[in-house]
């Protein structure tokens, strides 16, 4: 995965095909691609940090097909550990399909037969495109801590270039939660012309003080780990560090509720208590499960620089905090999305962004879904956030098309 | 179009006159909009701009699948709008089920120019009778709750209603009884005679 380069451009965007049939599943084969961009010093990417950055690599997907008049393209935006992989399988072997396979897909709530949906890897990822542990053309050694600190105004920046490569004008919608919500926030304030409408689903305005904390607390546990090596790790990399920083972020994307449905105090193994430091309960061997299969697919740097990049998110540090003024010049229609349980961005963050929209006149539309997921309820609550979103878009469609 | 609309809602007829009242191109806030269908006909037959809001989130979703703007809101703790930021806002039967009426009245006057607002009127006569002859709280067709489980917690008479206007300084600038027949016996005395009422009101 290190620095792959990207292979040039394949304008036909068509990579999904129907494949084989395994039991009554349709497989449907996705191939990833590269848009690799910034070669140049003029087409470098300007961050926020001042910094002009190139060459960047953007692992992106697509299903469906552009429709003749550019009207029907989507954009999913993932999640901190997210990745460009949304929908579909990469090979017929493939066991695990895309991480919202259930949304996205033919016949799903969002149809790839109507719609061409595009979801890339984010700037300063680890799942194709150029992050961290990528290979600095220059001393052909991974960045590390050379790689420039990100914001995710900067991994918008990237995808409005993507854009633009695809030969799209205007998204029709965009949805994205959690993270991605946060992206979908800087789209319609950067790039109000190229958004049609817009999803933001279990996130917020800018990242709570509560939030930062978590963030500090699972980059101190990845920097504590020797195997960091500031960052210059090689073959032994800071699972253990990495490991500790996902178990403690996961702990977040529950709730009470669900931690008490699903494992309540239930003892592992034994049935009885170890009188020891073991894992005991339940929760303990998920939540080591959870983070050791983490390590196997996070770079512990991308952990780092992301987490970084969702501090600094403000979507009102320019306008001093009013997110009033912070969204005036929105032209997308909105639905906005909570999950009742989450409080991690409790729905009252999401009310701040409704309020603020509503007092701009912009087109919005609220729901606080009742879920006892928490925040992890955005890809668990599939079948009413489906509804919801399937409904909103086909709309957006339907005026765009009435027009 | 429309008329498939208007039919869905005939056993609303405080809806119906309401959305005579709302004028071409206004802009329409619907506190309490349930799946959006009075919103939906205002939009086909006024071409209006509106936003509702809501509680129940299976009647959001359908407001969504109807193409109206909703947000998940309680009514109890204001609305989140700029001053005038509407030209109409109304609210159907729904009065009587929050918390302070007097706060919700004067926050819709401050976001709006006109409240259109219907009720269930407990003067109507039926409603007496009970009171009078069995000695029970009423119950009745739009009323059927019992006292201790209702979401009717502050039931009203058209003249509460007028008496509240007055402490508020609002204007009262339309009142139509409604649901009753004889109308004449309805318009000679409406307190008495109207199940349901609506008032069109504005700041004095």
């Amino acid at each position: 995965m290190l620095g792959r380069k990207g292979s040039k451009l394949k304008i036909q965007p068509k990579r999904v095909s129907k494949d084989s049939l395994m039991g009554n599943e349709v497989k449907y084969i996705v191939e990833p691609q590269d848009f690799l961009f910034g070669e140049t010093e003029a087409e470098k990417l300007e961050l926020d940090c001042g910094q002009r950055f190139g060459p960047v690599n953007i692992r992106y997907e697509t299903y469906g097909e552009l429709d003749a008049g550019g009207n029907n393209a989507i954009l999913v935006l993932h999640a901190l550990t997210g990745d460009a992989h949304v929908s579909g399988y990469h090979g017929v072997d493939d066991l695990k399909p895309g991480w919202w396979n259930d949304m996205i897909g033919s016949g799903k709530w969002i149809d790839t037969e109507k719609y061409f949906v595009v979801c890339s890897n984010i700037l300063g990822g680890c799942s194709g495109t150029t992050g961290p542990r990528s290979i600095n053309p220059e001393t052909r050694k991974p960045y590390n801590l050379d790689f420039p600190i990100i914001t995710i105004g900067d991994m918008v920046k990237a995808q409005y270039r993507l854009m633009k490569h695809l030969g799209i004008k205007k998204w029709l919608s965009m949805v994205g939660g959690s993270m991605g919500g946060m992206q979908a926030l800087e789209w319609v304030t950067r790039f109000p012309d190229a958004v049609g409408s817009v999803i933001p689903v279990a996130t917020t305005a800018r990242l709570s003080s509560q939030s930062i904390a978590f963030d500090w607390v699972g980059r101190e546990a990845i920097t504590a780990d020797s195997k960091w090596r500031e960052g210059n790790y090689e073959q032994q990399v800071p699972e253990q560090g990495l490991a500790t920083a996902r178990m403690l972020a996961h702990i977040t994307y529950l709730s009470d509720e669900s931690m008490a449905n699903k494992f309540g105090r239930e003892l592992q193994e034994s049935g009885s208590y170890s009188f020891g430091f073991g894992r005991d309960f339940a929760v303990e061997s998920y939540l080591q499960y959870q983070g050791q299969r983490f390590v196997e697919r996070f770079d512990a740097n991308s952990y780092l620089y992301i987490t970084r990049a969702m501090d600094y998110f403000d979507i009102s540090a320019d306008s001093d905090g009013d997110l009033i003024k912070a969204l005036e010049n929105v032209k997308s229609s909105f639905l906005v999305i909570a999950f009742s349980s989450d409080w991690l961005f409790p729905p009252a963050q999401s009310h701040d962004i409704v309020n603020a929209l509503l007092k701009n006149g912009v087109d919005v539309s609220f729901c606080e879904v009742q879920s006892g997921y928490g925040h992890d309820a955005f890809l668990l609550e599939v079948e009413t956030l489906g509804r919801m979103v399937s409904d909103f878009i086909r709309n957006r469609y339907q005026e765009i098309c009435n027009d | 179009m429309i008329n498939s609309l208007k039919e869905k809602l005939a056993k609303r007829p405080d809806l119906l006159k309401m959305a005579d009242i709302i004028t071409d191109n206004a802009s329409v806030l619907d506190l309490g909009c349930g799946s959006g269908s009075f919103l939906r006909l205002l939009r086909a037959s006024k071409k209006i701009r509106g936003v509702g809001l809501e509680m129940n989130q299976d009647k959001i979703i359908e407001c969504i699948a109807n193409g109206v703007n909703v947000i998940q809101s309680d009514l109890n703790t204001g609305l989140h709008f700029s001053d005038d930021s509407f030209d109409f806002v109304v609210l159907s039967r729904t009065l009587q089920a929050v918390e302070r009426p007097d706060l919700l009245l004067r926050e819709m006057l401050r976001v709006g120019r006109k409240g259109v607002i219907s009720f269930i009127n407990i003067g109507y006569y039926r409603a007496r009778a009970q009171m009078i002859f069995r000695g029970r709280m009423p119950e009745t067709k739009i009323l059927p709750s019992r006292w201790y489980n209702t979401d009717n917690i502050h039931l009203c008479t058209m003249n509460d209603f007028r008496a509240l206007c007055q402490e508020l300084n609002v204007r009262i600038t339309e009142e139509i009884p409604l649901g009753h027949k004889p109308a004449w016996m309805m318009n000679m005395r409406p307190n008495l005679f109207a199940p349901i009422c609506l008032f069109v009101v504005e700041r004095e």
